[in-house]
């Protein structure tokens, strides 16, 4: 039985376990890494090292530029066929992983359940594989009649110079339905984060305003960054349509390439995932005018706020008691569950080390349950995901971003609504924020461990340390985290369960950790044999 | 079993050097295999007397996997054995992963099985070596012996030093090691002097000098070797002697490759400059 240490003096100073952590580095790498830990300190404006490349040989838990933009991005599209130009295994393994639910209409398309790959052999490599391509883009085309194919770079399409936007635009023309390819080869980036910026600017450029359309509602808003990972989106589209407030479209969970194409119509842009979505939500303000705000719908009292901070944008009476009445009904339910599952979680310790903005926000359910987080941080976040958005000006562009496209995007005469900026002068003025995105740190405990893309060896450090009961990663952390005698939660594909957003996400979730944390069995990890030989026996010697 | 590999910068005249001086070696009644390592596949014309060659990956693409030695080996003037790796257009797809493919599949068919008794193996390599795949003839030990082609022309000579590198590179984790500098006359002043200087200067030596001859252009629009075109010219002699100097070569080092101001050095040291 493991002994806790005692926080109710606070969290304890993580100083000599950084140092300890260290140790076991050669000087440059200690110095190097020692950049990418914070002792937090709420009260102050600390700087963290972030998006920058990891250091061959760690254990990293990061991804490929290529599964931030097919996986994380586009994955979750249902009726755009997602092509994958390359070898076989970029397709297949990064098929269905995440979870993203949809729900189909009668009539309509989902992609989601198939696995499009150009299959590129040693023969495509050598003599290139646009043919290859064309004729994948054609077959699909043939089979499935779709809206819209998007093409995505495998690493060995830019080693050997195929132009899959050429390829696009020339299907395009051939078969008359939108088609577009993705320069999301695997090594653009550090990490996953330079994928989604790829995705951005794939879909401002090619899908966002082609489709023009009257007014549906009064209050029309889209949503960015919500993936429907075991059908959170749902939940939300749910809140949404009992207020009034009409939801055009997801970026990108349970989403359609129709309503992506009017997004633009939107009055108001909400931002759940900063990291992988901030850039459509920036591109969309300067080309249309559209605002965002930064929300938050995981944890009961976050979802709260920010369906509060969406009525309030729209001054509407109606709207407002309307959300209220919400909240209220939802409080109540959600309450009764918090205070049933109390006992079992209270007090425990929770660390996640995830995303670029999950690590954040399911911080706010675990303090719903009374769980403190002793430490987190980002696989791929940059130093705004950590600090706020007013270190975007100190942020050093390397050269690892500036290979990265970066748009240039104007303000588009006919469609940009100046009464939407009007809106936003007037809203700044009575205190109302905008882009704006605080952090994860600022909201943190004094004293608990930031640590960005944290590696398998501390990992194991901190465990050790601090002994936390839950901890949130996702499948490649898993069980190595639970040898240790830990759970661990996935926060990438919630495992089997979900939806974890909203109201009835959060319920969802403190049931899920009442079982997690209430259970013994972690306790049980080490083989008994370990301890205490399972035969006894011993030599019997002639005398 | 020798195995070489020509290199130097394009447009120099490895594949018609190194075809002649294997017309050489076969005359001397050596059994000779040819690899062309060029995507454009002339490097076994003038020992076929013409394009005749299917390339490997042509065939592979055609025949999928199933693949036989005799098709893609062609005997050629006096038995020699010839094989064009082939490749792509240009412009398109990797040509240095064509060549690995193709080297890989060549092992695999057995055409270095001792039956066929093969004295020599010769890789004539397109230009430059831009990437690992062209590098693949000096990797693994595939080839052991390396020859540069290169004239008193400064770019010529700045290839060679640069080839010199990448042989050094892989020298010092394998066995290639390189035979000399070949010199394909240019007419410029000096040149002879020159390069046997650069050759010193690299620590190998230059295996001979092929005077520069309208004969070598006639044999070539006649698609053949000067040998075959015309044995009893002065030119022929010359490849003769060339093949003759490797096939009793004995100096085999890990190259030295001069810094840049070294090459400028030399150049001024003969005149070139002036």
């Amino acid at each position: 039985m493991v002994k806790k240490k005692d926080l109710s003096k606070g969290l304890p100073d993580p100083s000599a376990l950084m140092d300890e952590i260290m140790a076991k580095y050669p000087t440059k790498i200690a110095k190097k890494r020692m950049k990418s830990f914070v002792a937090n300190d709420p009260s102050e404006d600390q700087e963290i090292q972030a998006n920058v490349r990891t250091i061959p040989g760690i254990i990293t838990q990061r991804g490929c530029t290529y599964a931030g933009c097919k996986g994380v991005v586009l994955g979750p599209t249902r009726d755009i066929i997602n092509l994958v130009h390359g070898p076989i295994g970029c397709s297949f393994y990064a098929w269905l992983t995440r979870r993203n639910q949809t729900e189909v209409p009668d009539g309509g398309d989902n992609y989601i359940t198939y696995c499009f790959s150009t299959d590129m052999q040693d023969e495509n490599i050598v003599f290139g594989g646009e043919a290859k391509l064309k004729d994948a883009v054609r077959e699909a085309y043939e089979i499935f009649k779709p809206k819209a194919i998007g093409i995505f770079s495998t690493c060995p399409v830019g080693l050997i110079g195929d132009d899959v936007h050429a390829v696009s635009r020339e299907m395009k023309a051939e078969l008359g339905i939108n088609i577009f390819g993705f320069s999301c080869e695997g090594y653009r980036g550090v990490s996953q984060s330079a994928g989604h910026h790829i995705a951005n600017n794939g879909v401002f450029k090619n899908v966002v305003g082609n489709v023009d359309r009257p007014r549906a509602g009064k209050f029309q808003v889209n949503l960015l960054g919500e993936y429907n990972i075991g059908g959170d989106a749902f939940e939300l589209e749910r809140l949404f349509e009992e207020a009034g407030m009409t939801l055009l479209s997801t970026f990108s969970g349970n989403s359609t390439i129709e309503a992506m194409e009017y997004s633009h119509t939107a009055d108001l842009n909400m931002v759940m995932c900063h990291r992988s979505i901030n850039y459509i939500a920036e591109m969309m303000e300067e080309k249309y005018g559209i605002p965002w705000i930064k929300v938050s719908f995981i944890g009961a009292e976050g979802t709260a706020k920010s369906l509060r901070k969406a009525a309030e944008f729209f001054e509407d009476a109606t709207l407002t008691a309307k959300v209220e009445e919400i909240i209220a009904r939802e409080m109540k339910k959600v309450e009764a569950v918090r205070t049933k599952v109390l006992p079992k979680t209270e007090g425990k310790l929770a660390m996640m080390f995830v995303g670029g903005s999950r690590a954040h926000h399911y911080q706010d359910l675990f303090k719903e349950l009374n769980v403190t987080t002793v430490s987190a941080g980002y696989e791929f976040a940059h130093r705004d995901d950590y600090e706020g958005r007013k270190v975007i000006p100190d942020i050093k562009i390397d050269a690892d971003t500036r290979n990265i496209e970066d748009l240039v995007v104007e303000k588009d005469d006919k469609l940009f609504r100046e009464d939407l900026v009007a809106k936003k002068a007037a809203m700044l003025n009575k205190g109302y924020a905008f882009s704006d995105y605080e952090g994860m740190m600022p909201e943190m405990s004094k004293n608990s461990l930031v640590i960005d893309d944290v590696n398998h060896w501390e990992t194991e450090k901190i465990i050790e340390f601090y002994k936390p009961d839950v901890f949130c990663a996702g499948i490649k952390e898993k069980y190595v985290v639970q040898k240790h005698g830990v759970p661990l939660k996935q926060l990438h594909s919630y495992d089997y369960g979900g939806p974890y957003a909203g109201f009835e996400g959060a319920i969802n979730f403190y049931v899920e950790m009442e079982r997690m944390l209430g259970t013994n069995i972690w306790k049980m990890v080490d083989a008994p044999w370990k301890s205490e030989p399972e035969i006894v026996g011993s030599f019997a010697f002639n005398d | 079993m020798r195995k070489i590999a020509i290199y130097g910068k394009g447009g120099i005249g490895k594949s018609t050097t190194t075809q002649n001086t294997v017309a050489g070696l076969i005359e001397a009644g050596k059994n000779v295999l040819v690899v062309g390592c060029d995507p454009k596949a002339d490097s076994t014309r003038l020992l076929l007397g013409g394009l005749a060659q299917k390339t490997v990956l042509d065939t592979l693409r055609e025949e999928g996997e199933d693949v036989e030695l005799d098709d893609v080996v062609k005997p050629g003037y006096g038995g020699v054995r010839c094989v064009e790796s082939g490749g792509p257009e240009p412009g398109v797809g990797c040509a240095g992963r064509g060549i690995i493919t193709s080297i890989n599949l060549l092992e695999q068919l057995g055409a270095w099985d001792e039956k066929y008794k093969t004295d020599y193996t010769f890789y004539d390599v397109l230009g430059d070596v831009v990437c690992g795949g062209f590098a693949m003839p000096i990797r693994d030990g595939k080839a052991e012996e390396i020859y540069i082609v290169v004239s008193g022309e400064m770019m010529a000579m700045y290839a060679a030093n640069n080839i010199c590198k990448g042989i050094k590179k892989y020298a010092q984790a394998g066995t290639v090691r390189l035979g000399g500098l070949i010199c394909n006359s240019r007419k410029v002043d000096n040149e002879r002097e020159m390069i046997e200087q650069l050759a010193k200067q690299i620590g190998t030596q230059m295996i001979h000098f092929v005077p520069r001859e309208n004969m070598v252009q006639r044999a070539e629009i006649n698609r053949k070797t000067v040998i075959e075109f015309a044995p009893e010219h002065p030119q022929a002699d010359e490849y003769r002697a060339l093949a003759n100097a490797i096939d009793k070569n004995t100096m085999f080092v890990i190259p030295n490759p001069l810094e840049m101001d070294q090459l400028e050095k030399l150049l001024i040291d003969f005149g070139i400059v002036n």
